[in-house]
């Protein structure tokens, strides 16, 4: 009668991190009559976007459920507008990160709540510098130097604990190099980074020359022909093997451009 | 037949005597909103000099014409940068400080920087806007002195209405109207302020507030001042100081002059 | 009360109007027993002012702030760019202007700022300028029985690169115009723009009698003769009412984008 334990009700994950529910409300579509649509499209399919911004100072980045993280991301963005309205000025990133744990963290204890089935990275730059938050369904959001998350993301993460040292005195460009030689180390084999599966979001502090104050680099999502160089760079051993069928996405990278002489990613946690 | 449809479905009036409409009132009183201040403090005068404010306000809290609270401080500082100056209704005074004081302390727990003078003023604005949008304001006209995000000497008001206006001088209430213009006179733009020296301006505000004193009969020769000074500036120290004055060098020799009020012999 | 007494019966409404209806306070209803009220609303005076041209529009208004006969401040801007990327609105193409209460001025902007941004949000496109017209309508609209007390006035370029200027009242209710005078002194600067933007009672001297007479033809401005109409328009406007002056803030938006202008206005 039942395929498994976990499919009584929509708010319960299996262990595998599937709500089945969802999974067989798929399956009523299958009951319907067919049904055509059509487009003359340029391309059929692409890669999943990951990489959202949420203010001018803040970014995430985005692993599991993509519907929940569109409902936490608009959460993210309201907090911040309101933030702005009412005070003046860019919402701090450790407001704004615990806030998102205190939300999430009440699915994980009332009754007929599920958690959040994504985790975030949330990358930003505020008064005091730039930072990289990670966020957990369970509610946990707590400030890292680096970090990756999502399938595959030991190796990543390997990669930057290997590194860390480094990070305080690089300048944009070298951390996002970086960021892209972790994300590699995550690929499956045979995999490649491309201008198509690789995106790179990028918030920082630049010095204004007119003022002579730091100002905010606004969050922006490079992809595409923006990050060719950058990919580029990282690919030291070059195959011509081009086609890719799995989706890999780059990590938020919180970089502060060199121009603000030697403030780069701030090192707190 | 009864035409009316209000009336239809309803025991007759004729029957059994009209609806008691004071059933429909809803219990006890209506809720009851300011409708007037009470307790008020009259004018406050600021000026911005070229590193930081001046602020002053006397000690004075009438109940109508009544002299009612003789030393009240109507200065209050936030987050030791900024000051703000109240005029306008003394209990809502004290409800927006008890407020601003809980608002101070959590901000100090956060490893942010405090809310600066502009953040403050933003934030006080739309506390007085949603109350008068809510048609329950807090009747006060709000001065605030400090700095803004560029660590330029900042200086803006807030009313009751939620309106918010930045000058080099301000002053509410009678100093609008008796203040405004002798601050003006050293001061009209931005420009003129930040050549002002700190001493210069101190000299100017007290000045406005022995001519408030002459002329507002709701006003006291006690009074405080507040200096607002860059933390960084040449000052060192610098914050928040506020000292309590007096007026002096008064004349009040055209008073004999003055007739048609009062008992007069001649 | 003056329907009470009315002549006319359907001043005094019909036989079966529901203002038979018991209240629960019958006097209030009435207008008596009345005490004074907390205003929340007040007048802060200024004037502002929008024309669009071929391929161009500028809005422009004084920078006085008002309240009874005193002068809040000489400085405070009534025209805003909306709707831009970042806090400081230096990718803005849409311009709003307020006139009225400040405050309510001030939360209209804020309210359709934050409209613009959640909409480049929700669509990855910047809002156009028919849509922030439509969607501002529906703002001040919202608040039909509390208005914001603000005569409002909305200009960028529309699809086709023409410029565009919509106006409001405080309820809502908006329409495309080639030109618009709001505020204090709409009723000086609005009969100047009819006749030298829209050329009315302008006719071809000679062209006929009476109806026969022949209006001049009408076409777009230049941006440089926009630019003296608004300056004339604000220089008459200063010197005839008390609530206009100080200085003239004047944006002008091209396919460039928003290029701002403070000239200074007379002071007394």
């Amino acid at each position: 009668m039942f395929r498994n334990n976990y499919d009584n009700d929509s708010v319960t994950f299996s262990p595998q991190g599937r709500i089945f529910q969802v999974e067989y409300a798929g399956e009523a579509v299958k009951q319907g009559s067919v049904v055509v649509g059509i487009r003359n499209a340029e391309e059929l399919s692409s890669y999943q976007k990951k990489l959202f911004a949420i203010d001018e100072h803040v970014g995430i980045a985005i692993a599991g459920l993509t519907s929940d993280a569109r409902v936490l991301s608009n959460f993210m963005k309201t907090q911040s507008m309101q933030h702005t309205m009412v005070y003046g000025r860019h919402m701090p990133l450790h407001q704004l990160a615990s806030l998102l744990g205190e939300k999430a963290q009440l699915n994980t204890q009332h009754y007929g709540k599920r958690p959040y089935g994504v985790g975030l990275l949330v990358a930003g730059v505020d008064d005091k510098g730039t930072h990289l938050y990670e966020f957990q369904p369970s509610g946990m959001a707590e400030e890292m130097v680096a970090f990756a998350i999502g399938a595959r993301s030991q190796m990543a993460r390997t990669y930057l604990e290997r590194n860390i040292e480094k990070f305080a005195d690089c300048g944009r460009e070298e951390l996002v190099m970086h960021g892209l030689k972790a994300l590699k180390e995550s690929l499956v084999q045979d995999k490649e980074l491309t201008v198509d599966n690789t995106s790179v979001g990028v918030v920082g502090l630049v010095k204004d020359d007119s003022t002579g104050r730091t100002k905010v680099e606004p969050f922006k999502v490079h992809d595409g022909r923006d990050v060719k160089d950058w990919i580029d760079a990282v690919s030291d051993d070059k195959d011509d093997d081009d086609d890719d069928d799995d989706d890999e996405e780059e990590e938020t990278t919180t970089s502060a451009a060199p121009a603000a002489g030697g403030d780069s990613m701030e090192v707190d946690s | 037949m009864d035409h009316r449809p209000q009336n239809w479905g309803r025991p007759r009036d004729d029957i059994y005597g009209g609806y008691d409409v004071s059933y429909m009132a809803p219990n006890a009183e209506p809720n009851t909103h300011t409708q007037s201040p009470v307790v008020t403090g009259t004018s406050v005068v600021a000026l911005k000099y070229k590193d930081g404010v001046i602020m002053a306000a006397d000690n004075l809290a009438s109940y109508g014409s009544l002299a009612r609270f003789p030393s009240v401080q109507r200065l209050m500082p936030f987050a030791d940068t900024s000051v703000l100056g109240f005029s306008g209704d003394v209990s809502d005074m004290q409800y927006i400080s008890r407020h601003l004081t809980s608002l101070s302390i959590d901000e100090a727990y956060g490893v942010q920087d405090p809310l600066n003078a502009a953040n403050l003023h933003r934030y006080l604005s739309k506390l007085l806007y949603s109350r008068r949008s809510k048609f329950d304001p807090l009747w006060n006209n709000i001065l605030i002195a400090g700095f803004d995000s560029d660590d330029k000497p900042f200086l803006a008001s807030a009313d009751l209405l939620g309106t918010t206006y930045s000058s080099p001088s301000l002053a509410s209430g009678y100093g609008s109207m008796l203040a405004q213009p002798i601050m003006r006179k050293y001061a009209s733009t931005e420009e003129d302020a930040a050549k002002l020296t700190k001493e210069q301006a101190i000299k100017i505000v007290k000045e406005c507030m022995k001519v408030l004193f002459y002329r507002d009969a709701r006003s006291l020769d006690k009074y405080s001042l507040a200096v607002v000074t860059r933390k960084s500036g040449e000052e060192g120290g610098g914050g928040v100081q506020i000292t309590q004055e007096k007026l002096e060098g008064m004349s009040w020799k055209f008073a004999d002059r003055i007739k048609g009020y009062g008992t007069q012999t001649v | 009360m003056s329907a009470l007494f009315s002549q006319n019966p359907l001043m005094n409404g019909p036989n079966y109007s529901f203002s038979d209806t018991p209240v629960s306070h019958p006097n209030e209803a009435h207008g008596e027993l009345r005490e004074h009220r907390f205003n929340p609303y007040t007048d802060n005076g200024g004037s502002t002012l929008a024309i669009a041209g071929a391929d161009f529009a500028i809005v422009a208004g004084d920078t006085r702030l008002t309240s009874g006969y005193s002068i809040h401040t000489r400085y405070s801007p009534k025209v805003f760019k909306i709707g831009g990327t970042t806090a400081d609105q230096k990718d803005a193409t849409i311009v709003l202007s307020v006139v009225g209460f400040a405050a309510d001025g001030t939360a209209l902007r804020e309210r359709l700022d934050a409209a613009c941004k959640m909409y480049r949000y929700r669509h990855g496109k910047p809002m156009s300028v028919n849509a922030a017209a439509k969607r501002l309508s529906t703002m001040l609209y919202q608040k039909r029985f509390f208005p914001y007390y603000v005569y409002a006035i909305l200009a960028g370029l529309d699809e086709e690169g023409k410029g565009a200027v919509y106006s409001y009242d405080p309820v809502g209710s908006y329409e495309r115009e080639m030109c618009r005078a709001g505020g204090a002194a709409a009723s000086l600067i609005m009969p100047f723009l009819d006749n030298q933007v829209n050329f009315k009672n302008q006719h071809i001297p000679g062209s006929g009698e009476g109806h026969a007479i022949q209006e001049r033809e009408k076409k777009p401005l230049l941006r440089e003769q926009v630019e003296i109409l608004v300056k004339d328009a604000f220089d008459g406007a200063v010197e005839r009412h008390i609530e206009v002056g100080d200085g003239l803030q004047m944006m002008v938006i091209t396919s460039q984008g928003v290029e701002e202008h403070y000239l200074p206005l007379k002071k007394d």
